[in-house]
């Protein structure tokens, strides 16, 4: 077989199929603990165990959020956490029609003889983590690999890497019931047009479908997870419909109609612009034979953070300020978004930071 | 004339004030001909319609000739390809015609040029551009396809008289150790850089790598060699930076070996068939055009026919570039004698017809059968 035949493989189709519901998306919340700790600083929040489970706590039992969700990403301490009243946060979200996922990679590591580029690293051991973690509740996984555009980059040792180690990471998670999301995310940075940024993705992604074929990676069960096509940080925005373009043609001339759902990165997009581009794209009449969704992290929750606050009193506050971005998204990803979410405190505000390390 | 309503989003034309991009920095490079060859690639997909392979060699045809028994000679292979191109009635069905160079000069007997005659109708000309495939040291009998020195100048000249498309053939074939990835990648990247030279030059390429039905193999064994070798064919093609929109693609059906025993239903091979396709053939292709392989003319036709009605995602036409399989009943109706064209033309429209309607899923099986539409067309080890 192309594709081996995990005893998962239903279930790995039916899941994959089920986070690409129109209308539905994925809520990145698998900030690491150091990560987490510079988005807490930002809100004079201390960095401790309990902050990090109320604020997952405020995002879990949001009014109104599951709904526009077909997934959450999780880090690992928070698989096992539970709310204030005992339970386990994988409980709320599955009674909430929501796929818990879970983050697996460690993190990048520079290689060497390049110009500051990365490969993912986190294989060892892979596969006995992912059965821990489907025993605790996870069905879905994430790996984030990274490459950036220069003069030189990415170089194909990058590419060849990055694109090998996803798909090595994306088999092992099949053997064992996740369904892997393939994440190869292009930085932002940069001063290069959209041209040229879609040439880099066209050829990344072409690089990961090899490597995924290679390693009999069954594509119905994955999803994949890119940036969309745009300009560099540092160069002029261009209008939603001109990323759509980009990125819809882009993906139509690499990925397979066999993924079920493409699940955007936001990179350095504010909350706004986010959830724009993406109405955008859906809104596009071409060949797009893949639902295209959200994974978001900062801009699901940016206006949510500082609403917060670290309070109690703002609790409900923040609760509304993520139902209007989840509800928000959700329109997007039916094309329906008119522009008119009560923009909370910083939602057209920039997210990109510079290098992001997560 | 050749502009198809299915042109994708136009080209954009964003006010963006920066510079125009460097070919180089292109994924796809960018050919003074990328709209003709869209719009050509498109309209060769267009529903109805499918490719005639008309391009036997003269070696080939010779061998389809003497099974007629009529002499190998040019005005026979000429009398032949008018019998073909002038059937009243069935160009309508066509959006392309391969050919062998030879008949992209010929003539019908009032002195009209056969590209003409097709242009008229609405027919893309298409020329095959290879030149036979040779072995590969080291494997068991593996091949690769040559023909890429001088292709660009061979390419400008065939578009100069008329051709709009080409078709270079790679073979594979499924054994205990084959295809080996030496064999993929060879192939894939000759049609890589066949493509890229074609479209360099106003050329639709059609990308045939052909897996071999011989063999006592299962249809998944096939449906595993197909993906893996479509999918190096789409990094190939990547790496070439070909612009997918403006290729075809000619894939062999996924069926068991010719010799496995087992016949499958046409709804098994569609559905494995669609499947490989859907996980490895890129949606910006607008069109598969399945070859024929061994298949007779009227399990070409039904096969092509569940292929099209299957319900799945299918961002590609599905049609068909068949050559024995178009020909079979013609031929033998024809005989090489000019009171049977009459004869020969409506076994040929009514293939085409059969065909045409495959491609919408709406063929009914009631073709009328010529003499020969159910033989089965395998010869072992075929050499075009």
């Amino acid at each position: 077989m192309s594709a081996f035949t995990s005893k998962f493989a239903d279930e790995l189709i039916a899941n994959a199929a089920y986070i690409g519901t129109p209308g539905k998306g994925i809520l990145a919340a698998d900030e690491s603990t150091g990560t987490i700790g510079k988005r807490l600083a930002s809100i004079n929040v201390e960095n401790v165990e309990t902050n990090r489970r109320n604020l997952r706590e405020l995002l879990f039992t949001a009014p109104g959020a599951l709904p526009c969700l077909s997934g959450v990403i999780l880090f690992e301490e928070t698989l096992y956490q539970k709310s204030s009243d005992g339970k386990l946060f994988v409980d709320i979200l599955k009674e909430g029609g929501v796929l818990p996922g879970i983050k697996v990679d460690k993190g990048t590591v520079e290689l060497a003889g390049t110009d500051g580029e990365t490969t993912t690293q986190g294989l060892d051991g892979l596969g006995d983590r992912c059965k821990k973690y489907y025993e605790a509740g996870a069905r879905f996984a994430k790996w984030r690999a990274v490459l950036k555009i220069g003069e030189n980059e990415p170089s194909e040792h990058s590419i060849h890497e990055n694109a090998y180690g996803l798909a090595r990471y994306a088999v092992i998670c099949q053997e064992n019931g996740l369904v892997p999301i393939v994440e190869p995310e292009i930085l932002v940075d940069g001063s290069h047009d959209i041209q040229k940024c879609a040439a880099v993705t066209e050829r990344v992604l072409a690089a990961c479908y090899k490597a995924l074929s290679d390693h009999h990676v069954l594509l119905e069960g994955t999803l994949l997870k890119p940036n969309m096509v745009t300009p560099g940080s540092d160069s002029p925005k261009v209008s939603p419909e001109v990323i759509a373009e980009h990125t819809v043609r882009a993906l139509q001339r690499t990925v397979p109609a066999a993924v079920p759902a493409i699940v955007f990165l936001s990179g350095g997009q504010s909350e706004e612009e986010a959830t724009r581009n993406l109405n955008a794209m859906n809104q596009l009449k071409t060949k797009k034979p893949w639902s295209l969704s959200f994974s978001f992290g900062r801009a699901l929750q940016q206006s949510t953070l500082k609403t917060w606050a670290g309070k109690e009193e703002n609790v409900k506050a923040a609760q509304e300020a993520l139902y209007v971005r989840c509800k928000a998204n959700s329109e997007a990803t039916l094309g329906t978004y008119k522009g008119d979410a009560k923009l909370g405190d910083g939602a057209a505000e920039s997210l990109h930071v510079k290098d992001y390390k997560y």
